[in-house]
């Protein structure tokens, strides 16, 4: 193949329709309040972890919902379940349930 | 899809385009992206339909190139406009046809922003007075050429030799239609059929017997622009927006694509080859690519010009597999000889895309 | 003697206030333009919040209406032409040329839907799986929402704020009831097909009534319906006839695309059609800014018109929600009893 020294750019699209949304339904079976999160982000305002890691909670329950895995896994250690997450949430989403379970079946798919 | 749908957007986008009388500007660059196409368009208005279409040596750029790129101000600009203005209202015309979008797209904004604040167009007049000694009327009518084609298309398919039918299968081509951006996304009001469902080429398409394919990145840009091709760096943020038009056109099997732009029927040609070369993948048949090309070859094609005389050897994707669909004749082996019949050369072959 | 009263429409809104006035004695004439009563309600299948079907809301109502028969008299197929001041009172004369000499005329017009082939790009009158909330409504009515050809839908998206907070469109306000009707749009549609995908594209959700909260909760928590921030940009045909939308994901800040079998428009309210004309005839204040009809004040003269024993009620003067409309019926017709027995 020929190198014209510029190539097709990788899309920044989110494509639902290739997403991977298995580990959506996996946690929301198991943990049902995963389902309740409305993106407030009080959890994101008040995460140790997030203040000197890139850690977003808010954001990690929105990747897994609209499938971006690999952005998950890439994040999902940074959290220290410290569990402050859990205190502030209005929607009495079980945060740390959550992370566990995340951590879980991302190990269980060898991604993480 | 229900076409009376469009039908009834259509009629909101009405433009009145007169069909005789045109001083007429040719585009920076088709000349040498396209090099036949102008010059029939004027053989197919002049020679075929009998109108009077006027040109002058003293046209020269519209600064539409200068002007997207950032490095012309808009206030020299409209002096350069001005001065062309100038030349059809000293040859006596009021219709003005432009050949190229971009500068269809600038005329259409100078002349709203001269009609918004007449202070500007004062210092305008002024400034063309002082530089030129010249005075200008602003047209009456500014049509794109491509406007002009839609206008007659049914006097072009009434001395029409050929039909974008497949004569084997006796179905419509599904044909691609690609609208530059310049045409309508700024003043939708500009174009025949609006922004969204433009049908300037489309009635083209649809006169001359073919079926338009409506896919889902239709609206996207073809990849040109100005500022993202221009740094050859930037280049493949250019070549990904045309890979993602060929991806959604793909499922929907086209025979050909038919462009109004100067730039894009260039990119969608070119990039087809950068994209079999570099990544191996190919969008017509047996390794072929999407032949694509401008209205007014079209035009040409379907009143029996010569396919060669047309200047479709200058394609990057080789237009062949759909002159046999169409059923026109040509001499392969006259494929790289000029007009004159002196041999033009042959290009160099790529290796992962059929060129006939 | 009793008081006579012209009440311009014979939506949600003149039947209450029509009702209203009946039980405080006064005589009551309503003037509705189409050959029944009902308005948009008769085309509803079920009502936010708590899924009451509307055929039984209606149904009270015309009820009342006939029970009250020697205070009400219904003229379908009849316009307003013109209402004359007189020296106590109004004359209004109506297109079948009948005269009512009243003494207060109440305009509860309502609203229109957003015609939503006006968002050109989303494709409304032009691909087939392209519906209107309304037209959503009639499926539900007939207990099947299929797609064009026959098939149970796999995935449905669903895109608030259709016609309701676009400068495009001149219509900068919100509609009110899309975002709820959505909600509850989604939920249904889950509940006829549990295995069906579904998305609501928002970019607010005004979840501001009573009950609307634990509607979007259960929406989310019991049917699973995705909810996406975001704003529709165009939505275009696949080859296989489905439809390809792109919005961003605003909350993760990444464009985002998806092919869905029936896109759902949530078309707001706007001012309706008779609005201008009706403007003229009875010397009403019209909104620049909604362009519907501008009561004295929002507070203690929200049913009064800037012309004398002129009322408003209902959708006429914004949008609102049928409780929202029924009690702004009610509390026209308490100011209008006032007015009289002043």
């Amino acid at each position: 193949m020929k190198d014209f020294g510029f190539g097709i750019k990788k899309s920044g699209v989110i494509d639902l329709d290739k997403a991977d949304m298995s580990l959506l339904r996996e946690i929301a079976a198991e943990e049902p309040s995963f389902l309740h999160c409305f993106y407030c982000g009080t959890c994101t305002a008040t995460c140790s972890a997030g203040k000197y890691t890139g850690f977003n909670l808010r954001r990690l329950q929105l990747l897994i919902k609209r499938g971006q895995l690999d952005e998950v896994s890439e994040r999902i250690s940074e959290c220290m379940l410290c569990g402050k997450c859990q205190w502030v949430c209005p929607k009495g989403v079980n945060t740390r349930h959550v992370v566990m379970l995340v951590n879980k079946k991302l190990h269980a798919r060898k991604i993480c | 899809m229900k076409l009376e749908g469009k039908k009834l957007i259509w009629k909101d986008y009405q433009k009145e385009i007169p069909d005789d009388k045109y001083f007429y500007v040719r585009s920076c660059i088709r000349q040498n992206f396209f090099p036949s196409s102008e010059y029939h368009f004027l053989k197919i208005m002049r020679e075929d339909l009998g109108k009077d279409v006027y040109e002058t040596e003293h046209h020269t750029t519209c600064g539409g190139i200068g002007y997207h790129c950032d490095v012309i101000q808009l206030d020299t600009i409209m002096s350069i406009v001005a001065r062309q203005f100038a030349l059809m209202t000293e040859a006596g015309y009021k219709n003005y046809a432009v050949s190229c979008i971009t500068s269809f797209g600038l005329y259409t904004e100078i002349i709203h922003t001269w009609q918004t604040f007449p202070e500007i167009l004062e210092k305008t007049r002024r400034q063309l007075k002082e530089a030129t000694g010249r005075e200008f009327e602003i047209p009456e009518h500014v049509a794109h050429a491509s406007d002009i084609i839609f206008k007659l298309r049914h006097e072009i398919a009434a001395k029409a030799k050929y039909k974008l039918i497949n004569q084997k299968t006796g179905k419509p081509l599904k044909v691609v239609e690609h609208i530059g951006c310049h045409y309508a996304k700024m003043f939708p009001h500009k174009g025949v059929g609006g922004a969204e469902y433009p049908y300037v080429l489309a009635g083209m398409v649809e006169a001359w017997g073919g079926e338009v394919v409506d896919y889902p990145e239709r609206r996207h840009c073809c990849g040109f622009g100005f500022r993202q091709y221009f740094v050859k760096s930037n280049r493949g943020y250019s070549l990904s927006n045309t890979h993602k038009k060929f991806e959604s056109m793909e499922p929907f099997k086209p025979d050909m694509i038919i462009t109004n732009c100067p730039g894009c029927p260039y990119f969608l040609d070119r990039w087809q080859y950068v994209i079999a070369e570099s990544e191996g993948k190919t969008y017509g048949e047996n390794g072929h690519g999407i032949p694509v090309f401008t209205y007014e070859e079209v035009a040409g094609l379907v009143m029996g010009y010569d396919p060669w005389d047309l200047g479709l050897q200058v394609h990057q994707i080789a237009v062949e597999p759909l002159l046999d669909k169409m059923g026109i004749p040509y001499a392969p082996e006259a494929k790289y000889k000029g007009l004159d019949g002196k041999d033009l050369g042959k290009p160099e072959f790529p290796q992962n895309i059929c060129c006939c | 003697m009793e008081d006579v009263i012209v009440v311009i429409g014979g939506g949600p809104a003149g039947m209450e206030a029509a009702l209203s006035l009946a039980g405080r004695g006064h005589k009551v004439y309503i003037v509705e333009k189409t050959n029944a009563l009902g308005g948009h309600l008769a085309r509803w299948d079920r009502l936010f919040p708590q899924q009451d079907p509307a055929q039984d809301i209606l149904n009270d109502m015309l009820n009342g209406i006939k029970n009250a028969d020697d205070k009400i008299e219904v003229i379908c197929n009849a316009q307003v032409q013109s209402v004359k001041k007189r020296m106590r009172g109004l004359e209004v004369m109506l297109s079948n040329q009948k005269m009512i000499q009243a003494d207060a005329v109440l305009v509860c017009c309502g609203f229109e839907l957003f015609r939503a082939e006006r968002k050109e790009e989303y494709g409304y009158g032009i691909y087939d799986n392209v519906l209107t909330s309304a037209d959503l409504e009639e499926r539900f009515r007939q207990k099947k929402v299929l797609c064009a050809d026959g098939r149970v839908p796999e995935k449905v998206a669903f895109v608030h704020c259709v016609g309701s907070r676009d400068e495009k469109v001149d219509h900068t306000y919100c509609s009110k009831v899309c975002c709820v009707t959505a909600v509850k749009q989604a939920s249904e549609i889950k509940e006829l097909y549990p295995q069906t995908e579904v998305f609501n594209l928002y970019m607010d959700l005004r979840m501001f009534d009573r009950y609307f909260e634990q509607m979007y909760h259960k929406a989310q928590s019991h049917y699973g319906v995705h909810f996406v921030r975001g704003r529709l940009s165009e939505v275009s045909e696949t080859a296989d006839g489905r439809l390809q939308i792109k919005t961003e994901d605003t909350l993760l800040g990444r464009p985002m695309k998806l092919t869905v079998d029936m896109l759902v428009l949530m078309v707001g309210m706007q001012a309706c059609a008779q609005t201008e004309e009706l403007s003229e005839k009875l010397d009403l204040k019209v909104s620049s800014s909604d362009h519907f009809f501008e009561t004295k004040d929002l507070f203690l003269k929200g049913n009064y018109a800037h012309t004398k024993g002129i009322f408003l009620a209902g959708a006429c003067t914004g949008p609102k929600s049928l409780p929202d409309t029924l009690q702004d019926a009610r509390s026209a017709a308490e100011s209008i009893h006032r007015y009289l027995t002043a």
